[in-house]
Protein backbone atom coordinates (compact mmCIF):
# COMPACT_ATOMS: atom_id res chain seq x y z
CA UNK A 1 0.00 0.00 0.00
CA UNK A 2 2.09 3.22 -1.08
CA UNK A 3 -0.38 5.68 0.91
CA UNK A 4 -1.63 5.64 4.53
CA UNK A 5 -4.91 4.16 5.25
CA UNK A 6 -5.45 7.35 7.85
CA UNK A 7 -3.51 10.25 8.26
CA UNK A 8 -4.55 12.20 11.14
CA UNK A 9 -2.97 15.34 13.24
CA UNK A 10 -5.12 17.10 16.07
CA UNK A 11 -5.33 19.58 18.01
CA UNK A 12 -7.97 20.28 20.79
CA UNK A 13 -7.99 22.19 24.02
CA UNK A 14 -10.72 20.56 26.37
CA UNK A 15 -10.73 23.04 29.01
CA UNK A 16 -8.32 21.43 31.64
CA UNK A 17 -7.17 18.67 29.27
CA UNK A 18 -5.27 19.62 26.11
CA UNK A 19 -5.08 16.89 23.10
CA UNK A 20 -2.04 16.86 20.56
CA UNK A 21 -1.63 13.81 18.92
CA UNK A 22 -0.49 13.26 15.41
CA UNK A 23 -0.38 9.23 13.87
CA UNK A 24 -0.91 7.62 10.40
CA UNK A 25 -1.59 4.31 9.69
CA UNK A 26 -1.87 1.79 6.85
CA UNK A 27 -2.94 -0.95 8.59
CA UNK A 28 -6.03 -2.56 8.39
CA UNK A 29 -6.86 -2.86 12.09
CA UNK A 30 -5.54 0.12 14.32
CA UNK A 31 -5.85 0.33 17.96
CA UNK A 32 -5.83 3.58 20.57
CA UNK A 33 -4.95 2.10 23.60
CA UNK A 34 -4.13 3.82 27.05
CA UNK A 35 -5.71 4.43 30.53
CA UNK A 36 -8.59 6.54 31.10
CA UNK A 37 -8.93 9.77 30.33
CA UNK A 38 -6.26 9.76 27.90
CA UNK A 39 -8.04 11.15 25.40
CA UNK A 40 -9.03 7.94 23.43
CA UNK A 41 -12.97 8.58 22.56
CA UNK A 42 -12.04 12.91 22.04
CA UNK A 43 -9.78 11.35 19.42
CA UNK A 44 -12.24 9.23 17.65
CA UNK A 45 -15.04 12.14 18.20
CA UNK A 46 -12.53 14.16 15.78
CA UNK A 47 -12.06 11.43 13.08
CA UNK A 48 -15.73 11.21 13.30
CA UNK A 49 -16.54 14.54 12.93
CA UNK A 50 -18.32 14.65 16.09
CA UNK A 51 -15.76 16.89 17.86
CA UNK A 52 -14.07 19.57 16.01
CA UNK A 53 -10.28 20.21 16.21
CA UNK A 54 -8.72 23.50 17.36
CA UNK A 55 -6.12 23.06 14.23
CA UNK A 56 -5.01 20.18 12.16
CA UNK A 57 -5.79 17.26 9.41
CA UNK A 58 -7.68 14.13 9.62
CA UNK A 59 -7.23 12.22 6.10
CA UNK A 60 -9.20 9.15 5.79
CA UNK A 61 -8.15 6.79 2.48
CA UNK A 62 -6.58 9.70 0.74
CA UNK A 63 -9.76 12.24 1.33
CA UNK A 64 -9.34 15.26 3.65
CA UNK A 65 -11.89 15.62 6.12
CA UNK A 66 -10.56 18.20 8.09
CA UNK A 67 -8.36 20.62 7.45
CA UNK A 68 -8.12 23.81 9.77
CA UNK A 69 -5.32 25.62 7.11
CA UNK A 70 -7.36 24.96 4.34
CA UNK A 71 -10.99 25.36 5.97
CA UNK A 72 -12.04 22.03 5.47
CA UNK A 73 -14.56 20.51 7.35
CA UNK A 74 -16.70 17.39 6.12
CA UNK A 75 -19.92 17.31 8.11
CA UNK A 76 -20.10 14.25 10.61
CA UNK A 77 -23.09 13.07 7.98
CA UNK A 78 -21.42 13.40 5.00
CA UNK A 79 -18.03 11.38 6.37
CA UNK A 80 -19.29 7.97 5.53
CA UNK A 81 -17.53 6.59 8.87
CA UNK A 82 -19.29 4.40 10.65
CA UNK A 83 -19.20 4.21 14.57
CA UNK A 84 -19.57 1.86 17.31
CA UNK A 85 -20.50 3.55 20.70
CA UNK A 86 -19.40 2.57 23.92
CA UNK A 87 -23.01 2.05 25.11
CA UNK A 88 -24.30 1.01 21.62
CA UNK A 89 -26.47 3.89 20.89
CA UNK A 90 -29.15 1.86 19.03
CA UNK A 91 -32.51 3.98 18.32
CA UNK A 92 -34.72 3.59 21.41
CA UNK A 93 -37.84 3.85 18.90
CA UNK A 94 -37.41 1.72 16.27
CA UNK A 95 -36.82 -2.09 15.68
CA UNK A 96 -33.54 -3.50 14.90
CA UNK A 97 -34.53 -3.96 11.76
CA UNK A 98 -34.86 -0.66 11.17
CA UNK A 99 -31.80 0.38 12.86
CA UNK A 100 -29.97 -1.72 10.72
CA UNK A 101 -31.13 -0.46 8.02
CA UNK A 102 -30.87 3.37 9.55
CA UNK A 103 -27.85 4.18 7.67
CA UNK A 104 -28.92 2.84 4.09
CA UNK A 105 -32.11 4.91 4.61
CA UNK A 106 -30.09 7.95 4.56
CA UNK A 107 -27.84 7.49 2.45
CA UNK A 108 -30.85 6.61 -0.16
CA UNK A 109 -28.66 3.43 -1.35
CA UNK A 110 -30.62 0.32 -2.93
CA UNK A 111 -31.30 -2.20 -0.06
CA UNK A 112 -28.92 -5.05 -1.32
CA UNK A 113 -30.31 -8.19 0.67
CA UNK A 114 -27.08 -10.15 0.46
CA UNK A 115 -25.11 -7.09 1.80
CA UNK A 116 -27.95 -7.34 5.31
CA UNK A 117 -27.91 -11.20 5.00
CA UNK A 118 -24.43 -11.48 5.52
CA UNK A 119 -24.00 -9.01 8.08
CA UNK A 120 -26.61 -10.61 9.72
CA UNK A 121 -25.20 -14.06 9.78
CA UNK A 122 -21.30 -12.42 10.71
CA UNK A 123 -23.26 -11.60 13.55
CA UNK A 124 -25.76 -13.79 14.46
CA UNK A 125 -28.22 -11.60 14.67
CA UNK A 126 -31.36 -12.38 12.52
CA UNK A 127 -33.46 -13.74 15.60
CA UNK A 128 -33.16 -10.39 16.64
CA UNK A 129 -35.03 -8.77 13.91
CA UNK A 130 -38.31 -8.03 15.64
CA UNK A 131 -37.21 -7.33 18.39
CA UNK A 132 -36.87 -3.64 20.11
CA UNK A 133 -33.16 -2.60 21.44
CA UNK A 134 -34.96 -1.94 24.93
CA UNK A 135 -35.24 -5.71 25.69
CA UNK A 136 -31.82 -6.84 24.14
CA UNK A 137 -29.22 -7.89 25.86
CA UNK A 138 -25.79 -6.01 26.62
CA UNK A 139 -23.76 -8.57 24.08
CA UNK A 140 -27.17 -8.41 21.43
CA UNK A 141 -27.13 -4.70 21.17
CA UNK A 142 -23.41 -4.52 21.00
CA UNK A 143 -23.75 -6.89 17.99
CA UNK A 144 -26.55 -4.87 16.64
CA UNK A 145 -24.82 -1.85 17.08
CA UNK A 146 -21.72 -3.47 15.00
CA UNK A 147 -24.48 -3.92 12.47
CA UNK A 148 -25.56 -0.93 11.78
CA UNK A 149 -22.39 0.61 11.31
CA UNK A 150 -20.98 -2.17 8.72
CA UNK A 151 -24.82 -1.67 6.79
CA UNK A 152 -23.95 2.17 5.84
CA UNK A 153 -20.74 1.04 3.79
CA UNK A 154 -18.78 2.98 5.93
CA UNK A 155 -15.03 3.41 4.43
CA UNK A 156 -13.64 3.20 8.24
CA UNK A 157 -15.25 1.95 11.45
CA UNK A 158 -14.47 3.04 14.44
CA UNK A 159 -14.78 1.14 17.45
CA UNK A 160 -15.31 2.89 20.78
CA UNK A 161 -14.43 0.19 23.78
CA UNK A 162 -17.41 -1.86 22.34
CA UNK A 163 -16.68 -4.63 25.08
CA UNK A 164 -16.46 -1.95 28.37
CA UNK A 165 -20.11 -2.05 29.52
CA UNK A 166 -20.21 -6.22 29.16
CA UNK A 167 -18.77 -8.76 31.89
CA UNK A 168 -15.96 -11.04 31.20
CA UNK A 169 -18.14 -14.39 29.87
CA UNK A 170 -19.94 -12.11 27.61
CA UNK A 171 -17.03 -10.56 26.33
CA UNK A 172 -15.68 -13.52 25.12
CA UNK A 173 -18.81 -14.30 23.59
CA UNK A 174 -18.57 -11.19 21.36
CA UNK A 175 -14.98 -11.38 20.76
CA UNK A 176 -14.77 -13.89 17.89
CA UNK A 177 -17.30 -12.02 16.11
CA UNK A 178 -15.08 -9.21 16.11
CA UNK A 179 -12.52 -11.01 14.82
CA UNK A 180 -14.68 -12.33 12.16
CA UNK A 181 -15.11 -8.73 11.15
CA UNK A 182 -11.54 -7.59 10.72
CA UNK A 183 -11.31 -10.83 8.40
CA UNK A 184 -14.42 -10.44 6.31
CA UNK A 185 -15.95 -7.28 6.40
CA UNK A 186 -13.21 -5.69 4.06
CA UNK A 187 -13.72 -2.35 6.36
CA UNK A 188 -10.04 -1.06 8.06
CA UNK A 189 -11.31 -0.14 11.76
CA UNK A 190 -10.01 1.67 14.55
CA UNK A 191 -10.60 -0.27 18.21
CA UNK A 192 -10.40 1.78 21.00
CA UNK A 193 -9.87 0.16 24.20
CA UNK A 194 -7.59 -0.01 27.64
CA UNK A 195 -7.43 -3.84 27.61
CA UNK A 196 -4.17 -5.01 26.28
CA UNK A 197 -5.78 -8.87 25.55
CA UNK A 198 -8.42 -7.30 23.55
CA UNK A 199 -6.19 -5.18 21.53
CA UNK A 200 -4.21 -7.74 21.00
CA UNK A 201 -6.10 -10.33 19.53
CA UNK A 202 -8.37 -7.38 17.26
CA UNK A 203 -5.34 -4.80 15.84
CA UNK A 204 -2.38 -5.33 14.52
CA UNK A 205 -0.89 -2.05 15.16
CA UNK A 206 -1.10 -0.08 18.51
CA UNK A 207 -0.97 3.79 18.78
CA UNK A 208 -0.84 3.95 22.79
CA UNK A 209 -2.06 7.47 23.98
CA UNK A 210 -1.51 8.79 27.52
CA UNK A 211 -2.36 12.42 28.68
CA UNK A 212 -3.47 13.64 25.66
CA UNK A 213 -0.47 12.84 23.78
CA UNK A 214 0.83 9.67 21.78
CA UNK A 215 3.44 7.90 24.16
CA UNK A 216 4.04 5.62 21.46
CA UNK A 217 3.43 3.65 18.16
CA UNK A 218 4.16 -0.01 16.77
CA UNK A 219 3.01 -3.10 16.15
CA UNK A 220 0.67 -4.79 18.98
CA UNK A 221 3.85 -7.21 20.33
CA UNK A 222 5.16 -4.01 22.07
CA UNK A 223 2.00 -4.35 24.42
CA UNK A 224 4.39 -7.60 25.59
CA UNK A 225 7.13 -5.68 26.14
CA UNK A 226 6.13 -2.27 28.14
CA UNK A 227 4.17 -4.60 30.43
CA UNK A 228 0.74 -3.24 31.16
CA UNK A 229 -0.58 -2.85 34.66
CA UNK A 230 -3.44 -0.12 33.93
CA UNK A 231 -5.75 -2.62 32.01
CA UNK A 232 -8.51 -4.14 33.68
CA UNK B 1 -79.98 15.08 30.73
CA UNK B 2 -78.98 15.94 27.19
CA UNK B 3 -82.04 17.67 26.04
CA UNK B 4 -80.08 20.57 25.03
CA UNK B 5 -81.12 23.08 22.62
CA UNK B 6 -80.03 23.18 18.57
CA UNK B 7 -77.98 26.93 20.11
CA UNK B 8 -76.05 24.64 22.93
CA UNK B 9 -75.29 21.91 20.50
CA UNK B 10 -73.92 24.47 17.97
CA UNK B 11 -71.40 25.97 20.73
CA UNK B 12 -70.67 22.79 21.87
CA UNK B 13 -69.76 21.52 18.44
CA UNK B 14 -67.87 24.79 18.02
CA UNK B 15 -66.00 24.24 20.74
CA UNK B 16 -64.56 21.28 19.40
CA UNK B 17 -63.76 22.58 16.37
CA UNK B 18 -61.95 26.03 17.71
CA UNK B 19 -60.10 24.09 20.16
CA UNK B 20 -59.18 21.25 17.64
CA UNK B 21 -58.16 23.74 14.30
CA UNK B 22 -56.22 26.16 17.30
CA UNK B 23 -53.89 23.54 18.44
CA UNK B 24 -53.36 21.97 15.17
CA UNK B 25 -52.00 25.06 13.78
CA UNK B 26 -50.24 26.35 17.03
CA UNK B 27 -48.62 22.70 16.64
CA UNK B 28 -45.81 23.28 13.95
CA UNK B 29 -45.58 27.04 15.42
CA UNK B 30 -44.59 25.73 19.19
CA UNK B 31 -42.18 23.01 17.97
CA UNK B 32 -40.42 25.27 16.13
CA UNK B 33 -40.00 27.63 19.45
CA UNK B 34 -39.61 24.82 21.49
CA UNK B 35 -36.63 23.96 19.54
CA UNK B 36 -35.31 27.12 19.28
CA UNK B 37 -35.90 27.46 23.09
CA UNK B 38 -34.12 23.94 23.79
CA UNK B 39 -31.19 23.64 21.98
CA UNK B 40 -30.69 27.58 20.57
CA UNK B 41 -28.65 30.00 21.78
CA UNK B 42 -28.86 33.41 20.31
CA UNK B 43 -29.35 37.28 21.28
CA UNK B 44 -33.19 37.93 23.04
CA UNK B 45 -33.46 34.26 23.27
CA UNK B 46 -34.92 35.63 27.21
CA UNK B 47 -37.00 37.58 25.37
CA UNK B 48 -38.49 35.41 22.95
CA UNK B 49 -38.99 32.72 25.82
CA UNK B 50 -40.95 35.79 28.28
CA UNK B 51 -42.97 36.96 24.62
CA UNK B 52 -44.27 33.26 24.31
CA UNK B 53 -45.03 32.96 28.15
CA UNK B 54 -46.80 36.60 28.06
CA UNK B 55 -50.48 34.82 27.40
CA UNK B 56 -50.14 33.38 30.25
CA UNK B 57 -49.32 35.56 32.28
CA UNK B 58 -51.46 38.76 30.52
CA UNK B 59 -55.44 39.32 31.39
CA UNK B 60 -56.94 37.10 28.12
CA UNK B 61 -58.62 40.76 28.17
CA UNK B 62 -55.63 42.44 27.07
CA UNK B 63 -54.40 39.66 24.84
CA UNK B 64 -58.35 39.40 23.25
CA UNK B 65 -57.96 43.84 22.57
CA UNK B 66 -54.64 43.35 21.22
CA UNK B 67 -55.56 40.48 19.27
CA UNK B 68 -58.34 42.94 18.10
CA UNK B 69 -56.24 45.92 17.42
CA UNK B 70 -53.79 44.08 15.02
CA UNK B 71 -55.89 41.62 13.53
CA UNK B 72 -59.03 43.15 13.36
CA UNK B 73 -60.91 44.40 10.08
CA UNK B 74 -59.50 48.06 10.64
CA UNK B 75 -56.47 47.14 11.91
CA UNK B 76 -53.18 47.49 9.30
CA UNK B 77 -52.44 43.79 9.53
CA UNK B 78 -56.14 42.61 9.50
CA UNK B 79 -57.23 44.82 6.50
CA UNK B 80 -53.82 43.44 4.74
CA UNK B 81 -54.98 40.00 4.94
CA UNK B 82 -58.33 40.73 4.08
CA UNK B 83 -57.82 42.70 1.25
CA UNK B 84 -54.67 40.05 0.02
CA UNK B 85 -55.95 36.78 0.86
CA UNK B 86 -59.46 36.86 2.27
CA UNK B 87 -58.71 35.92 5.33
CA UNK B 88 -61.00 37.69 8.11
CA UNK B 89 -60.46 37.07 11.89
CA UNK B 90 -62.83 39.22 13.55
CA UNK B 91 -66.19 38.53 14.36
CA UNK B 92 -65.60 34.94 12.84
CA UNK B 93 -64.54 31.73 13.98
CA UNK B 94 -61.02 31.39 12.49
CA UNK B 95 -60.75 34.58 15.33
CA UNK B 96 -61.71 32.40 18.20
CA UNK B 97 -59.19 29.90 16.89
CA UNK B 98 -56.40 31.90 16.80
CA UNK B 99 -57.37 33.49 19.95
CA UNK B 100 -57.38 30.51 22.33
CA UNK B 101 -54.58 29.30 19.43
CA UNK B 102 -52.45 31.92 21.20
CA UNK B 103 -53.78 31.42 24.80
CA UNK B 104 -52.56 27.72 24.64
CA UNK B 105 -49.23 28.34 22.50
CA UNK B 106 -47.14 28.79 26.26
CA UNK B 107 -48.68 26.15 27.52
CA UNK B 108 -47.73 23.83 24.11
CA UNK B 109 -43.98 24.87 23.71
CA UNK B 110 -43.19 24.55 27.47
CA UNK B 111 -44.49 20.65 27.37
CA UNK B 112 -42.49 19.91 24.02
CA UNK B 113 -39.46 21.93 25.17
CA UNK B 114 -39.22 19.77 27.95
CA UNK B 115 -39.45 17.12 26.91
CA UNK B 116 -36.48 18.28 23.45
CA UNK B 117 -34.26 19.60 26.66
CA UNK B 118 -34.64 15.82 28.27
CA UNK B 119 -33.74 13.69 24.83
CA UNK B 120 -29.73 11.74 25.14
CA UNK B 121 -28.76 14.28 22.15
CA UNK B 122 -25.83 11.01 21.79
CA UNK B 123 -28.57 9.68 19.86
CA UNK B 124 -28.93 12.58 17.41
CA UNK B 125 -24.45 11.90 17.04
CA UNK B 126 -25.57 8.58 16.47
CA UNK B 127 -27.65 9.48 13.56
CA UNK B 128 -24.97 11.80 12.09
CA UNK B 129 -22.45 9.11 11.96
CA UNK B 130 -25.35 7.39 10.05
CA UNK B 131 -25.23 9.39 7.34
CA UNK B 132 -28.17 11.77 8.79
CA UNK B 133 -28.24 15.42 8.08
CA UNK B 134 -29.87 17.98 10.52
CA UNK B 135 -32.92 17.61 9.10
CA UNK B 136 -33.47 14.05 8.95
CA UNK B 137 -32.03 13.83 12.34
CA UNK B 138 -34.76 16.05 13.68
CA UNK B 139 -37.35 13.95 11.72
CA UNK B 140 -36.59 10.80 12.18
CA UNK B 141 -34.68 11.02 15.63
CA UNK B 142 -35.61 13.80 17.73
CA UNK B 143 -39.18 14.57 16.86
CA UNK B 144 -40.14 10.59 17.60
CA UNK B 145 -38.07 10.71 21.05
CA UNK B 146 -40.20 13.83 21.44
CA UNK B 147 -43.44 12.54 20.57
CA UNK B 148 -44.42 12.12 24.87
CA UNK B 149 -43.89 15.09 25.43
CA UNK B 150 -45.54 16.73 21.83
CA UNK B 151 -49.09 14.73 23.12
CA UNK B 152 -49.21 15.98 26.57
CA UNK B 153 -48.85 19.39 24.74
CA UNK B 154 -51.35 19.14 22.28
CA UNK B 155 -53.40 18.03 25.03
CA UNK B 156 -53.19 20.99 27.16
CA UNK B 157 -53.31 23.01 24.31
CA UNK B 158 -56.53 21.62 23.66
CA UNK B 159 -57.75 21.66 27.28
CA UNK B 160 -56.95 25.03 27.38
CA UNK B 161 -58.56 26.55 24.17
CA UNK B 162 -61.80 24.96 25.31
CA UNK B 163 -61.76 26.82 28.30
CA UNK B 164 -60.91 29.72 26.37
CA UNK B 165 -63.32 32.86 27.22
CA UNK B 166 -61.60 36.30 27.97
CA UNK B 167 -59.74 36.73 25.03
CA UNK B 168 -62.06 35.41 22.74
CA UNK B 169 -65.28 37.50 23.57
CA UNK B 170 -62.64 40.46 23.02
CA UNK B 171 -61.55 39.77 20.41
CA UNK B 172 -64.26 38.03 18.29
CA UNK B 173 -67.64 38.58 20.37
CA UNK B 174 -69.93 36.04 21.21
CA UNK B 175 -72.15 35.38 18.28
CA UNK B 176 -74.17 31.99 18.60
CA UNK B 177 -73.26 29.89 15.69
CA UNK B 178 -70.13 32.04 14.72
CA UNK B 179 -68.36 32.51 17.86
CA UNK B 180 -70.47 31.64 20.30
CA UNK B 181 -67.91 28.23 22.81
CA UNK B 182 -69.03 26.26 25.48
CA UNK B 183 -67.92 29.28 28.02
CA UNK B 184 -69.79 32.21 25.99
CA UNK B 185 -72.97 30.39 26.11
CA UNK B 186 -72.24 29.36 29.77
CA UNK B 187 -71.90 32.62 30.30
CA UNK B 188 -74.80 34.14 27.87
CA UNK B 189 -77.42 31.32 29.69
CA UNK B 190 -76.30 32.76 33.33
CA UNK B 191 -77.24 36.29 32.40
CA UNK B 192 -81.01 35.33 31.63
CA UNK B 193 -83.48 34.57 34.14
CA UNK B 194 -84.20 30.49 34.19
CA UNK B 195 -80.96 29.77 31.90
CA UNK B 196 -78.85 28.01 34.75
CA UNK B 197 -80.73 24.69 34.06
CA UNK B 198 -79.24 24.63 30.22
CA UNK B 199 -76.10 26.33 32.15
CA UNK B 200 -75.39 23.49 34.00
CA UNK B 201 -75.89 20.93 31.39
CA UNK B 202 -72.93 22.81 28.99
CA UNK B 203 -71.11 22.78 32.56
CA UNK B 204 -71.71 18.80 32.48
CA UNK B 205 -70.68 17.94 29.07
CA UNK B 206 -67.22 20.99 29.38
CA UNK B 207 -66.49 18.57 32.37
CA UNK B 208 -67.04 15.32 30.30
CA UNK B 209 -65.04 16.42 27.42
CA UNK B 210 -62.20 17.65 29.38
CA UNK B 211 -61.85 14.12 31.45
CA UNK B 212 -62.57 12.41 28.18
CA UNK B 213 -59.07 14.53 26.79
CA UNK B 214 -57.38 14.39 29.76
CA UNK B 215 -57.86 10.29 29.73
CA UNK B 216 -56.89 9.98 26.01
CA UNK B 217 -53.61 11.78 26.31
CA UNK B 218 -52.76 10.24 29.57
CA UNK B 219 -52.98 6.77 27.14
CA UNK B 220 -51.14 8.10 24.09
CA UNK B 221 -48.31 9.50 26.50
CA UNK B 222 -48.46 6.15 27.83
CA UNK B 223 -48.23 4.23 25.00
CA UNK B 224 -45.58 6.44 23.33
CA UNK B 225 -43.58 6.11 26.86
CA UNK B 226 -43.89 2.45 26.21
CA UNK B 227 -42.90 2.46 22.81
CA UNK B 228 -39.67 4.23 23.56
CA UNK B 229 -38.34 1.65 25.96
CA UNK B 230 -38.73 -1.10 23.66
CA UNK B 231 -42.36 -2.62 24.94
Amino acid sequence: MGRDMLAVHVEKNLGEFSMNVAFTSESRATALFGPSGAGKTSLINMIAGLLRPDRGRVEVDGEVLFDSAARIDVPAWRRRIGYVFQEGRLFPHISVRNNLEYGRWMSGHKFDPAAFEHVVELLDIGHLLDRRPGKLSGGERQRIAVGRALLMQPRLLLLDEPLASLDTARKRDILPYLERLRDEAQVPMIYVSHNANEVKLIASRVVWLDGGRVATTGGVERLDATQVDMLA
Amino acid sequence: MFDLSPQDWTAVALSLRVAAVSTVIALPFGIAIAMLLARGSFWGKSLLDAAVHLPLVLPPVVTGYLLLISLGRKAPLGAFLADHFGIVFSFRWTGAAVACGIMAFPLLVRAIRLSIEAIDRRFEDAAATLGANRGWTFMTVTLPLALPGIIAGMMLAFARALGEFGATITFVSNIPGETQTISAAIYSLIQVPGGDADALKLVVISVVICVVALLASEWLAKRATARLHGA
